[in-house]
């Protein structure tokens, strides 16, 4: 009889008849092959191995995370809401400790979604991981979380999300930027001023294998995550690194991801991107689902893995140690850049231009941070997209302080509401979303 | 007229069943040493005198399978297992002669390595020096293509009694649950088909050559032949018995709850609509976990003989039974005996229950007639929980559209049926505790044997087509053609019914039983490369289950009593 070493828990949500348009790579298929390699090795009969119905996020769990224009219901469909409401079961059954940890395996994914809102980026409309933490945050008072985002695209939706959080460690493993949508995630991406060092960008080379991945795993995710001491670890475990994945060029494989999953132990996995649906969804998800569970996955292979055909080159093994260091780098010096920035400026700016990519929409957004000695400071953002919608956003910060908090009212307050669609707060101490429309 | 039996734990009950009422009915102590004797006494008994042609069919709910496997009794059985990646096979090894080999099929069911031939040759060999007869044979994926199955077989040939293919038990994936199921089919064969052809010899002896057909655990029958083929969906029938026979009482416009309190246990079932509900899966019996279809039961070690003992100070009831209740000279205390105590029942030993009661009420320090009241009603309370969450699985069932998770259909029975020894007193007391409607089922007493008389015969069809692959495939019915890219859901459908038809005509099933309805049926688009390049079809029709059409309407008449003058 097998037997789990940990009680994993399960959502399976295939999402069966939900689509972004019958051709697309996000389509009905796209869990099918993977549901039929589940059921057939009989995973879920396994002893310690608890498949859990998915809870429907609520509109007052996206307001946590997201600024949405116009509403939350204009953004999000029923699909996203149980494929958000996955990921929060398994974060409740976690922390309610009825399973040591366990897997979201749902779609559509959400690690392109960032805090503001106006449409679907790289297939996702709302933060699934995020919408959990901060559901976690607010019901089980967990403070300290690790998102380590194994997808093979950067997770910025994450990273702008918890771009001003030092209570979140954002890792994101990805390939390099500069060959892949969406275009970012360079070592120098940082974190706000008063987060520095508490966003890690791990960009890797096109075709790095396994033994690429695993030495990144050990020599910098693993020591920082050891540093860090989050209170729960949760992996965007995007599984399109792999070989035959049909839109990017890395040549990660199924037992990598397995042995992956070992050693980094998360409490939540979510599946994100993936999209070699036959031969590598159905292998890896197996994989991730035994390794969490503890068992033996010494024999979960893709029909067609050879190890020695997608072997990385030296050039690359050598290029990914030179990642490395510089990642290392980056996370040691984050207590002198954090000093350095509170005794600059009382507020920083940021300015960028955000494209949606799945919905054609161009946004162009100025952000201010207030740069607190107190807390991670009171946000404002003012958006404005191409097709002529502006909303003034106010984020104030879980753990604001008082003058934080008096701010972000009074900006909130006297926002001059005829130039925008929308004013919106977030009052994330009271849990509270306000709207004013102009 | 129609012959129901069910063996039961301590008796078989036998009916004769005519046209509108019970014609006969018997109990016979059931002696499991020698289930043949007990199943032939109460065949006879309801047989003496009436001409063979009038009966038309015998309908047998026996506790053979369900014992064997239950105590280990099964024969030595080979097992051929090929697994390719994933989970080692060995983690679900069935006994000493178990062997992987290789050959490998992926789920879309492309061959991915080949049947080694030489490789099964040997392992024929040493299951024949292991004087092994029975064998099971399982490819991962046999279900999506079952050619390896069949090779193997072809290559074991004529060597051995009986060769169960995976493939075909069940449509449904799961390779561990194929394995268990396969052997179990195998280990289970010379014994169900020893019992059944003494069945129809000392039928046929007697100059009874009536059909007989055999009850399985979905609730349907099927016949005897097809029976040795899938000796294994006979398991669990005995619960299954009872369920149809409280069937023709039950709501037609609601959800049900049946509860079978017997001496042990109570079994538990959901009827919706009047239709029992089945197990998603496959039932589990005896640690198996097997893909054979079934009623969704639950059973708890709670009954009418259960033992009642004080535990940390407060009353436990069961798990176990030490003999029948000191009423009928049993060793300790049990719910029987509260109901002596309580004046409920009154043709036994008093005295004795009164002992125990008083026994439990002096540890308790309250009056006896207070602890009878109190073991009555936690047994009630207990069996209402154990319901509760029963129907809390059922409902928390995972789905995988959106629109099943938005429609989130949930089972709310409003209504009980009792059957079983002490189910009048149980309904009464039910009803008080809860807001259901609570009914007695009438003829409670033999209810399984009616049960399993006027079952119908129930099959199910797992219909897989993939356009792409240019294949079609219903492994239940060795059935694998190819298509063409035209093929869709609505022929698919339409082959799985026809398919199904047939199926169930083989079984012995009449045309008139043959009520066809959909399960599931789902096409998906298949993209390569940004072009549909296929369909990937779903489909799984069945025979609702229920009783047979004729007897359906009048069922309710038959469970008058209208005794043949011989009948004891």
């Amino acid at each position: 009889m097998l037997r789990t070493k940990s009680k994993t828990g399960l959502v399976f949500f295939p999402a069966f008849d939900w689509a972004i348009s019958s051709t697309h790579p996000e389509r009905e298929e796209r869990l099918l092959y993977t549901q039929d390699q589940v059921f057939e090795e009989g995973l879920l009969d396994i002893d310690g191995i608890i498949e859990f119905k998915p809870d429907l996020a609520t509109i007052q769990d996206i307001r946590r995370v997201h600024f949405s224009y116009p509403d939350e219901m204009s953004i999000a469909t029923e699909s996203h809401l149980i494929s958000a409401g996955g990921a929060k079961t398994i974060g409740i059954q976690v922390l309610e400790k009825n399973i040591d940890r366990g897997f979201a395996l749902v779609r559509p994914p959400g690690h392109h979604a960032m805090r503001v809102v106006h449409g679907a980026r790289g297939f996702c409309n709302i933060n699934i991981e995020a919408i959990m933490i901060e559901y976690l945050r607010q019901a089980y008072g967990v403070d300290r979380v690790a998102v380590v985002d194994t997808d093979c695209h950067h997770g910025d939706g994450t990273q702008d999300i918890y771009w001003h959080d030092p209570d979140t460690l954002f890792i994101s493993i990805h390939q390099d930027g500069r060959t892949l949508y969406p275009g970012t995630g360079f070592h120098y991406e940082i974190g706000g001023p008063t987060a520095p060092g508490r966003t890690i960008n791990i960009p890797l080379p096109p075709r790095t294998s396994e033994e690429g991945f695993l030495f990144t795993l050990d020599n910098a995710i693993l020591p920082i995550l050891e540093e860090f001491k989050p209170d729960i670890i949760v992996n965007s475990a995007g599984q399109d690194n792999h070989y035959t994945d049909p839109i990017t060029n890395m040549n990660f494989c199924a037992q990598g991801y397995a042995e992956l999953t070992r050693r980094l132990e998360p409490d939540i996995a979510v599946l994100e991107g993936g999209y070699s649906i036959e031969g590598a969804l159905p292998y890896v998800n197996v994989g991730i689902i035994m390794a969490m569970a503890g068992l033996d996955y010494s024999n979960v292979k893709e029909p067609d893995y050879h190890p020695e055909k997608i072997r990385q080159s030296p050039d690359t093994t050598r290029y990914i140690e030179k990642v490395v260091r510089e990642v290392m780098d980056v996370w040691n010096r984050g207590t002198d850049m954090r000093e350095r920035s509170l005794a600059g400026k009382k507020f920083a700016d940021r300015e960028r231009t955000i494209f949606y990519d799945t919905d054609n929409i161009l946004e162009t957004q100025k952000e201010t941070i207030r740069v607190c000695p107190d807390c991670s400071g009171v946000l404002r953002i003012d958006s404005e997209t191409d097709r002529g919608r502006r909303i003034f956003a106010v984020h104030i910060p879980r753990k604001a302080c008082r003058e934080c908090r008096e701010t972000g009212y009074q900006w909130y307050d006297s926002v001059d509401i005829r130039k925008y669609n929308q004013a919106i707060l977030q009052d994330r101490p009271e849990d509270q979303y306000l709207v004013r429309t102009g | 007229m129609i012959i129901g039996l069910g063996v039961g734990g301590t008796h078989t009950d036998v009916v004769l069943i005519g046209e509108d009422c019970i014609l006969r009915e018997t109990k016979v102590p059931t002696d499991h040493s020698n289930l043949f004797d007990c199943v032939w006494k109460g065949l006879e008994e309801v047989t003496q005198d009436v001409p063979p042609e009038s009966i038309r069919r015998a309908v047998l709910s026996t506790t053979l399978t369900t014992n064997a496997i239950a105590e280990g009794k099964m024969v030595e059985t080979g097992m051929i297992v090929s697994a390719g990646p994933g989970i080692d096979p060995g983690s679900f090894r069935t006994g000493s002669h178990y062997y992987c080999v290789s050959g490998s099929i992926d789920h879309r069911g492309r061959e991915i390595q080949p049947v080694n031939a030489q490789e099964i040759e040997n392992v024929a060999s040493r299951l024949l020096a292991e004087d092994v007869r029975q064998v099971g044979v399982v490819g991962k994926f046999s279900v999506r293509n079952p050619k390896h199955e069949i090779q193997i077989r072809d290559i074991l040939g004529n060597r051995f009694e009986n060769v169960v293919l995976g493939h075909r038990l069940s449509g449904n994936l799961s390779f561990p649950r194929r394995i268990a199921t396969a052997y179990l089919n195998a280990a289970v064969y010379p014994i169900h088909s020893k019992f059944f052809q003494a069945v129809h010899n000392s039928l046929k002896k007697k100059g009874l050559n009536i059909p007989i057909y055999v009850l399985k655990a979905d609730g349907g029958t099927m016949s005897l032949e097809a029976s040795l083929h899938m000796p294994g969906q006979t398991i669990l029938s005995g619960p299954a018995a009872s369920v149809m026979g409280a069937l023709p009482f039950a709501s037609d416009t609601e959800e049900t709850l049946v509860l079978d309190i017997g001496g042990t246990t109570t079994d538990m079932a959901i009827l919706i609509r009047r239709v029992p509900l089945l197990d998603p899966v496959g039932c589990e019996l005896g640690g198996y976990k097997t893909l054979i279809r079934s009623l969704h039961t639950h059973s708890i070690g709670l009954g009418g003989d259960s033992t009642v003992r004080i535990v940390n100070g407060s009353l436990k009831i069961g798990p176990d039974r030490q003999g029948p209740a000191m009423a009928y000279g049993g060793p300790a205390p049990t719910p029987t005996d509260a109901l002596f105590v309580l004046g409920k029942a009154t043709n036994g030993n008093m005295e004795a229950s009164m002992r125990g009661i008083r026994n439990l009420a002096d540890q308790l320090g309250i009056s006896s007639e207070d602890t009878a009241h109190l073991i009555f009603d936690q047994a009630c309370h207990e069996i209402l929980a154990a319901a509760a969450t029963m129907i809390e699985g059922i409902n928390s069932k995972p789905v995988y559209t959106v629109q099943e998770v938005l429609e989130g259909h949930q089972v709310r029975p409003r209504e009980i049926l009792v059957l079983g020894g002490p189910a009048p007193f149980f309904a009464f007391r039910l009803a008080s505790l809860t807001d259901f409607q609570v009914h007695v089922v009438p003829q409670w007493h033999v209810a399984n044997a009616i049960g399993a008389a006027l079952a119908k015969n129930t099959s199910e069809v797992t219909l897989f087509a993939d356009t792409e692959r240019g294949i079609v495939v219903a492994p239940e019915e060795e059935f694998y053609q190819t298509v063409k890219r035209d093929f869709d859901k609505k022929t698919a459908v339409g082959l799985a019914f026809e398919l199904l038809r047939k199926k169930c005509l083989k079984e012995g099933a009449a045309e008139t039983e043959l009520e066809m309805e959909v399960l599931e049926e789902v096409q998906f688009n298949m993209v390569r490369d940004y072009y549909t390049s296929g369909r990937n079809i779903r489909v799984k029709v069945q025979i609702k289950p229920g009783l047979i059409p004729e007897y359906r309407d009048i069922a309710e008449r038959l469970f008058n009593f209208c005794p043949l003058p011989g009948a004891t």
